[in-house]
């Protein structure tokens, strides 16, 4: 009889390993708690380094899962999630019971809720928005401010609750740098007599092609980048942004006013995620992502023998990462079905 | 600008104020700057709400002037600050009001140090015990004066004689609130709505009837930062702070300014008067200036207080085109009633004449 795994989380990460799960010859559950799966993929419009529309990516996962077999379950939530002998049971707010010989923790993240920043004070001034808010604009073609209006001038505020010691986040999130630099030159695309102005800390550009899409930026779109972190946003009479910065390089502070900011959300560990580590006692690291049992040859496995984890739920990552990690989820699982 | 994200961070920052049985400590500077808010904080609690108010003769400076003017070093400052909770804790009493902003961000951060550093604290405790004898309880309630009038804001509402609605359109005042540097921005747990969007004098403002406006630079300094106008060479320094404000500010039509902190009103009042001097700018409407208040004398308008007893004379930038606007009765002969008149009558409308 073949074994069963679940794997909790339509993401990227639980797409991926769910489809090659069942390549592997394995009965695969997949729980999400979203009505459709694709997780943050649903909302992002193009994707960096190649810019491609990230529904491509979404088909190549869907593919995956739907060729093979895969028991797709959405509007899930686990509600109990325990380990005896040498199965697994799932039990889920919606009154299912679900046995398996092994799971994959694929709970991913949830952008930083931006209104923590209060001095940025998104869900306050009315042109204030997020790096997803602006991706919806660009889903829709239309890059406007609140008013209607097309921006002249806009400004993007990277680490948004990451390293931020104030938010209790001091890991780097990793992808914010390069969604700016793909944002800012998509905002130049899309309006090609707007400035733009990035405020950065430091450019962490480690990626494959992530460096040169930033020197496109500033060579080919002429994208400003200022080293120095917003201090303070505030709205004017006819709803425009003033921020306040230190421009570190000029050695001296700056104010600008701005028609559009841009706050490039970092990521944290989901609420979901969050949950299953309540549930079951899996140990979380001081960045509050599940801690793996190993940084370099168990970043798959957990401190419970056969749960598993795929993806961003154990620290930022990009999609290509989250995709081979996921794999290498897959490849722990079945070498612990083997032995078992 | 959407409130509902206000009224979210404000739920976030909610603070404990005792309701009663305060030892109050006055500012060193107010009494001279705005001579009658400390005594109208009183007539309010004590004639109005009939709450048990102490003060302590022996009560000194809490030295945080000094301290935050780099010439008081902490130890010192905490050894006082230990000897005024010597004073409240000798008095049987256990909730500590200040009437000064920097006294409060002062009291605060040494509760908050000896939190963290407990043989600093004790260090602290030996070294006034030999020095006076004296020892002391840390307060179990620290609030500021503004806190408890914000406590009490609906109370003085019911017993309201006027309203900051303009008498003759209905509309609400538009009102600038400036909160106190030390207020917040040191500790935002300790603040009522925290640090960015503090809301201890906009709950006050809006009880009471009036809009509270948000301007660019509301959360600027309002001048005096203690060596910017303490240092004599900064003083330039200091009224551009206040000008940046009142530029700031001007679009949004303001028809008062409220405050906390004993230096705001008394730089973000003087300093119109200087660069109306200066260079004959005035922020106000009807090319007048912009009445700033303390929140004392504000609560004391609202409860129909003479606005001769709150002090509203010694004001620089004149207050009366907005008592005309509240509809506020009050007779212009008694204004100099205890005082001796200083300005002539051919100065700028601008100035308190």
């Amino acid at each position: 009889m073949s074994k069963h795994v679940i794997v909790i989380g339509g993401g990227v990460a639980g797409l991926e390993a769910a489809g090659r799960l069942s390549l592997e010859g394995l009965e695969v559950s997949l729980l999400e708690k979203d009505k459709i799966t694709g997780g943050h993929l649903n909302r992002w419009f193009r994707l960096f380094p190649d810019r491609r529309d990230s529904t491509e990516v979404k088909n190549y996962l869907d593919g995956l899962t739907h060729v093979n077999n895969v028991r797709l379950l959405t509007n899930i939530t686990v509600e109990k999630l325990e380990k005896e002998k040498d199965h697994f049971t799932v039990m889920t707010t919606e009154g299912k019971e679900l046995k398996a010989d092994a799971v994959i923790v694929a709970t991913g993240f949830d952008l930083f809720k931006s209104s923590r920043k209060e001095e940025y004070g998104y869900g306050i001034y009315d042109n204030v928005i997020t790096s997803a808010d602006l991706e919806d604009m660009f889903r829709e073609g239309d890059i406007v401010t609140r008013e209607g209006e097309v921006p002249s001038n806009i400004g993007i505020v990277h680490c948004v609750g990451s390293r931020d010691e104030k938010v209790g986040n001091l890991y780097c999130s990793k992808l914010c740098c390069v969604t700016a630099v793909k944002q800012a030159i998509e905002i130049r695309e899309q309006l090609p007599e707007s400035k733009v102005f990035c405020f950065y800390m430091d450019m962490r550009m480690g990626g494959a092609h992530y460096e040169e899409l930033y020197r496109e930026a500033q060579e080919v779109w002429g994208v400003n980048f200022i080293r120095g972190k917003v201090s303070e946003a505030s709205e004017t009479i006819d709803k425009k942004v003033v921020v306040k910065v230190e421009d570190t390089l000029a050695g001296r502070p700056l104010k600008m006013k701005l028609d559009m900011l841009v706050l490039m959300a970092g990521m944290e560990m989901s609420e979901g995620g969050k949950k299953i580590a309540e549930m079951t006692g899996l140990k979380t690291g001081e960045n509050r992502f599940f801690e793996v049992a190993d940084h370099h040859f168990g970043s798959n496995r957990s401190d419970i023998e056969g749960l598993f984890y795929a993806g961003t739920c154990t620290a930022p990552m990009n999609i290509t990462e989250t995709i081979s990690h996921a794999r290498a989820a897959v490849s722990e699982v079945v070498e612990y079905l083997k032995k078992s | 600008m959407k409130q509902e994200g206000k009224i979210a961070i404000w739920r976030e920052y909610q603070k404990e104020i005792a309701d009663d049985k305060y030892f109050y400590v006055r500012s060193c500077i107010r009494q001279n700057f705005f001579p009658g808010s400390e005594v109208t904080f009183l007539r309010i609690l004590r004639d109005v709400l009939k709450k048990d108010v102490f003060e302590h003769p022996c009560h000194t400076t809490c030295s945080g002037i000094g301290y935050h003017g780099d010439v008081v070093p902490v130890e010192t400052a905490m050894t006082v600050v230990a000897r005024q909770f010597a004073l409240m804790t000798e008095a049987g009493y256990t909730n500590y009001v200040p009437s000064c902003i920097t006294s409060f961000g002062l009291y605060t951060e040494i509760i908050d140090t000896w939190h963290h550093f407990p043989e600093v604290e004790e260090k602290v405790r030996q070294k006034l015990k030999e020095a006076t004898g004296r020892e002391f309880n840390i307060p179990s309630n620290l609030a500021h004066a503004s806190d408890i009038i914000y406590k009490f804001r609906k109370e003085i509402s019911a017993r309201a004689k006027y309203k900051l609605i303009n008498h003759d359109t209905g509309e609400p005042l538009r009102v600038v609130d400036h909160i106190g540097c030390h207020y917040s921005k040191m500790f935002p747990s300790k603040g009522v709505g925290g640090a960015e969007y503090p809301y201890v004098l906009a709950g006050m403002i809006e009880e009471w009837g009036g809009e509270v406006v948000d301007y660019p630079e509301r959360r600027h300094c309002c001048g005096f930062g203690f060596r910017q106008y303490l240092v004599q060479a900064n003083r330039g320094f200091s009224v551009a702070c206040s000008k940046e404000k009142f530029e700031s500010m001007k679009p949004f039509k303001p028809d008062m300014i409220i405050t906390n902190c004993p230096g705001c009103p008394m730089f973000l009042d003087r300093w119109q008067y200087v660069i109306n001097e200066m260079e004959g700018t005035r922020y106000g409407l009807n090319g007048e200036g912009i009445p700033v208040f303390t929140y004392e004398e504000v609560a004391g308008l609202v409860l129909g207080f003479d606005p001769w007893d709150l002090g509203l004379q010694m004001h620089q930038t004149d207050c009366e085109p907005v008592l005309k606007k509240i509809g506020i009765e009050y007779s212009p002969e008694d204004k100099y009633k205890t005082g001796v008149k200083t300005f002539s009558q051919n100065q700028p409308a601008l100035a308190n004449v």
